[in-house]
């Protein structure tokens, strides 16, 4: 139980970056630890003791873990590396426009 | 004299030795992705990495050249397109869309598993050019002489 | 060492990580407190018996890691003054995200302890997987088999992403050209 507390605390902490930080990287940084959070939490699921990876072998036999939540998280991944880079697009956009980073000043900027 | 672009001698150099590596160990990645971990997910992002590589080492202008960037985009539409197809020619052979209908083969064998190697290829090239276009479009980028407004 | 001792103490290794990167001024020193975070991740699905995870998160990390050094790195960051207003903000997020972790600690006791897993429909995948699909790597049969529309769906949400980010660049590129 300790490790899906910890999981959610790492999620927390996303969220208060989100909340808090006023600079747009920093925002971007915050939604990719939730990101990291969300796709562990599901593979923490998955895990089943002494058993191995889901991938088989000749002449071995043995229990493996649940391959329904990796195949999840696999796809996850890969959609949130394209987000990542349509944000990293967007907040250049920004600052070509604005000149900063700072979403306080964009805000007050536009009137 | 021309002008000198991207970096040292000596980058170049190991450049040019390692790159063939690297795009073969992902070829390897793909093409074994129904027999080891791994698959076109994977594949493709170490042939992006690279291509990558060649971009940061040589610079734009050579790139360009080596690539033919219009035909990275081209390739990237088709490769959708082509999944879309092998989707619609399962259709065709009576079973239901995307449906395996090439023959399943024996197990732990490379040429196996009927058309999942075959979606593997097509994730993987469509992975590759497009991630590495997103690096070309934003290394292209200048934001310190950006204009305002 | 037990499997728990070892993710516990990667995932404090994480939470560190990821307050340190939130908390510094320096950009790129964030960017690369980051990056360790997710070589964190990568290092949780190894222990986790996810080697194609790994893989992937792996690479995907250093992708990442790339793109934003690459755009964010030459700009100069501007320190900003703690206000009053942004210090009762900060005070009244944490205590309120406090409140949230000690109402949630009733709901993860409900839940079966760790090592147990909680889908049962993937037992059908383990015994007939290699039968029905004819491939030894499970996870690659699943995700091009028996769900290749969820591929599907997520190849065009790749594709929309990347064609978002071209569309939103290559704009600005041609203004300049045409400026010079």
């Amino acid at each position: 139980m300790i490790i899906y507390l910890l999981c959610f605390v790492l999620f927390l902490v996303g969220i208060y970056g989100v909340i808090t930080k006023r600079d747009l990287v920093k925002i971007i940084l915050s939604l990719a630890i939730m990101g990291y959070s969300a796709n562990l939490f599901l593979i923490l699921f998955a895990y089943k003791k002494s058993a191995l990876y889901p991938i088989l072998e000749k002449g071995v036999d043995v229990p493996m873990v649940d391959p329904l939540p990796q195949a999840l998280v696999l796809t996850s991944i890969v959609i949130e590396l394209g987000t990542t880079a349509l944000l990293v697009s967007l907040v250049a956009k920004l600052f070509q426009k604005y000149r900063t980073f700072d979403i306080t000043k964009i805000r007050r900027l536009l009137g | 004299m021309k002008r000198q672009t991207g970096m040292t001698l000596i980058v170049k150099t190991i450049t040019r030795l390692t790159v063939w590596l690297i795009i073969l160990y992902g070829f390897y990645i793909i093409l074994h992705g129904h027999l080891t971990p791994g698959g076109g997910f994977g594949g493709g992002v170490i042939i992006a990495l690279a291509f990558l590589n060649v971009l940061l080492a040589y610079g734009r202008e050579f790139t360009d050249k080596w690539l033919k960037i219009s035909f990275l985009e081209k390739l990237e539409s088709l490769s959708i397109i082509l999944f879309l197809l092998l989707g619609i020619t399962a259709l065709l052979a009576g079973k239901l869309f995307l449906e395996n209908f090439i023959g399943k083969g024996h197990l732990y064998h490379l040429l196996s598993a009927g058309t999942i190697p075959v979606f593997n290829i097509i994730i993987g090239i469509k992975v590759a050019m497009s991630l590495f276009l997103v690096i070309w479009i934003l290394s292209g980028l200048k934001l310190e002489e950006g204009e305002e407004a | 060492m037990p499997i728990e001792t070892w993710l516990t103490f990667v995932l404090g290794f994480m939470i560190i990580g990821s307050i340190v990167a939130l908390e510094l001024k320096d950009i790129l020193s964030s960017i690369i407190s980051i990056g360790v975070v997710g070589l964190g991740v990568s290092v949780a699905f190894l222990f986790l018996q996810a080697p194609d995870l790994a893989i992937v998160q792996f690479l995907f990390e250093i992708f990442a890691i790339i793109i934003l050094v690459k755009v964010f790195i030459k700009k100069d960051y501007h320190y900003e003054e703690p206000s009053r207003i942004n210090k009762m903000l900060i005070g009244v997020t944490v205590i309120t995200l406090a409140v949230i972790f000690i109402f949630s600690i009733s709901v993860f006791k409900n839940i079966p302890p760790f090592g147990e897993p909680l889908l049962h429909t993937s037992k059908y995948y383990l015994e007939n997987g290699a039968g029905d699909t004819g491939a030894a790597n499970l996870v690659s049969s699943i995700i091009l088999d028996y769900r290749a529309y969820d591929t599907l769906g997520e190849v065009t949400v790749l594709f929309t992403a990347i064609l978002g980010s071209v569309t939103v660049l290559r704009l600005s590129i041609r203004k300049n050209k045409n400026k010079e």
